[in-house]
């Protein structure tokens, strides 16, 4: 690829340094250092109540971390709102499905295509007026919404109220809108959480084929290991909010503090 | 491929034809047959123009970005009491401008905007604070600003205070108040199905869904209570014209509850649900006048009351829930188009 070696090329997808976030007494994130490069597929685990998902918020603006420094594609994101994040390129899903329940699956999608960056933006009169630009570019956006929706073949279910659709197609359609928006780097929380064996199989060729072929970098949060392992290139594991481990899927799983924090200490005799 | 919105892909000038025409319509009857009607029932048909108004442009608040507003007559009240301001004062220093009728109500449309715009910049002052606060407490701290808004004209003088202002001059005739209906029903129904209107969906559906999918919400709010203010002002404006004489206390919270009502009867998310229901309320309002008179016991509010209940109990999403009429026509454009939201 020619383009590696563009200014931006360069950079890491994300870099997140001294990480830290206080809630009153409890430390829920300390310290957290990751890079995730591009084109990687990511895996942040650990045990229940680690931090993973309050380190998602605040790399995605819902919390704002104590200190620290978070940058995605050489941008800061300290500070920012979370609808400039997505902007800057990181969108996520959420562990507990939080699709437009009651609008269609692609209506679901025209709303994160509006916000992409390369998205022409209609002011009021256009929208009045019903300008011949304006009507093209939603006949337009709404084609490329459907491409989008074709990758997780649910592009026959567009005329679906979202609340409607099987659970794995509901995640899956997360997924799509997250990509909608016109994000690089996908922050999935738990997107095979409630599937069953075949469809996290899906999934898991799902999320490498957005990879391949839409040069996606993906950090997730999963616990089911057999996802995480199969897919993943690198992975972190967070204990108590602390990063107590990251490597490849055989390091992690030989590593003793991750045997240790996932099931307990060996006693020993003293 | 049939494509999703491919009765939507007219433009230009061929998707305002049937506009265009009820505008037709609509002055064909003021020139003939405006003045053939009842006073009396001329009265209620103006009353329900401005009521349709009212409950479509509060429709966008609620109903659309799901954002519980009750002080909707006060911005109805700001566009009154600023257009009715203007043209008492122009009155009296130009009173020969008044004797040429239709150079008056080319200035009149200007007014009204103006009130608008007074009325939307005063949703902007309210809506900035007030935003930031969800369900209840946003109902309280609207209900808090109309009153505020009432009070403070209640304390300004030179705008009657108390004593109200008289001596509007009826500027508002049949085919004017309809070509705002018109034109508010025509404004928001293209609003709400647009990349605009799709941000105040997404608002109502999931806030932190909506923000993650890079909607500025904050903005995408304040959007809508402006949009919502300003029509709500044009609405006051042609109010304060037909009645002639404007007085804080018809912009008390029943005015804006009345508003509320309408659209919640309607359908919260349903301009034509809110359309009837403006239409019908305001019809039951008079034919319960009678009533009134005979048992000397005010039966509006609490038939009102035994309305919504019952209406909660029967159809908790509103008499059309976020359908509009043209749904319900078998066959109908809309069928083949299917809108962005839900049909339960």
């Amino acid at each position: 690829m020619t383009t590696l070696h563009n200014e931006t090329d360069s950079l890491e997808a994300l870099e997140v340094k001294n990480l830290t976030i206080q809630f009153g007494g409890l430390k829920a994130v300390s310290d957290l250092n990751l890079q995730v490069s591009k084109g990687m597929i990511f895996g942040l685990i650990g045990p229940n109540g680690a931090g993973k998902t309050t380190a998602f918020n605040m790399l995605t603006g819902v919390y704002r971390p104590n200190s620290g420094k978070i940058q995605a594609f050489g941008k800061n994101l300290v500070g920012c709102r979370p609808f400039q994040i997505t902007q800057f390129g990181v969108a996520r899903t959420f562990q507990n499905i939080r699709l437009f329940k009651n609008l269609t699956v692609l209506g679901n999608m025209m709303i994160a295509m509006d916000h992409h960056p390369e998205q022409k933006h209609f002011w009021v009169l256009p929208s009045l007026l019903r300008t011949r630009p304006m009507v093209e570019n939603e006949i337009q956006q709404e084609k490329n919404c459907l491409e989008l929706l074709k990758i997780f073949k649910l592009d026959t279910r567009k005329s679906e109220i979202a609340k409607n659709l099987p659970y794995g197609d509901q995640r899956r359609l997360e997924i799509a809108r997250a990509m909608a928006t016109g994000a690089k780097l996908l922050l999935l929380d738990e997107p095979a959480a409630g599937m069953n064996a075949n469809e996290t199989k899906l999934l898991m060729h799902s999320i490498r084929l957005i990879r391949d072929e839409y040069q996606m970098t993906i950090l997730l949060i999963e616990h089911d290991m057999k996802l995480v392992m199969g897919i993943c290139e690198k992975i972190a594991v967070l204990d108590y909010g602390v990063k107590i481990a990251e490597g490849t899927s055989s390091e992690i799983q030989n590593n003793p503090r991750v045997i240790e924090a996932y099931l307990g200490k060996v006693p020993t005799d003293e | 491929m049939k494509l999703l919105f491919s009765s939507n892909s007219r433009h230009g000038i061929a998707s305002l034809r049937n506009w265009i025409l009820a505008l037709v319509l609509i002055w064909m009857a003021h020139f003939f047959v405006a003045d053939e009607i009842d006073p009396y029932f001329f009265s209620i048909i103006m009353y329900a123009g401005i009521n349709i108004i009212l409950a479509v442009s509060l429709n966008v608040v609620n109903g659309f970005s799901g954002q519980f507003s009750m002080g909707h007559a006060g911005f109805m009240s700001v566009g009154g009491y600023i257009s009715a301001f203007a043209t008492t004062q122009l009155e009296t220093i130009y009173p020969e401008w008044f004797a040429h009728s239709f150079l008056m109500s080319l200035f009149f449309i200007f007014i009204l905007v103006l009130a608008g715009l007074g009325a939307g910049f005063v949703g902007i002052l309210v809506g900035l604070p007030s935003l930031r606060l969800k369900g209840d407490y946003l109902a309280i701290v609207t209900l808090g600003f109309g009153e505020i808004i009432r009070v403070f004209i209640l304390n300004i003088d030179t705008i009657g205070g108390a004593r109200g202002l008289p001596n509007i001059p009826a500027l508002s005739s049949f085919g004017l108040l309809y070509s705002w209906v018109v034109i508010t029903i025509f404004c928001i129904w293209r609003l709400v199905n647009s990349a605009q209107g799709r941000d105040f969906l997404a608002v109502r559906e999931d806030e932190i869904a909506a923000e993650a999918m890079g909607v500025n919400t904050t903005q995408a709010k304040v959007r809508a209570f402006v949009v919502g203010a300003f029509f709500a002002g044009v609405a006051g404006a042609l109010f304060a014209h037909y009645l002639r004489y404007l007085n804080p206390q018809t912009f008390d919270f029943n005015r804006s509850f009345e508003i509320i009502i309408m659209v919640v009867l309607g359908g919260m998310g349903s301009l034509t649900g809110s359309v009837l229901a403006a239409v019908f309320l305001t019809a039951i309002r008079e034919a319960l006048r009678s009533l009134q008179e005979l048992t000397r016991i005010d039966f509006r509010m609490i038939i009102y009351s035994l309305m919504l209940i019952l209406l909660m109990l029967t159809r908790p999403n509103g008499l059309l829930g976020t359908r509009e009429l043209i749904d319900f026509i078998p066959n109908g454009s809309r069928k083949k188009k299917k809108s962005l939201e839900s049909h339960p």
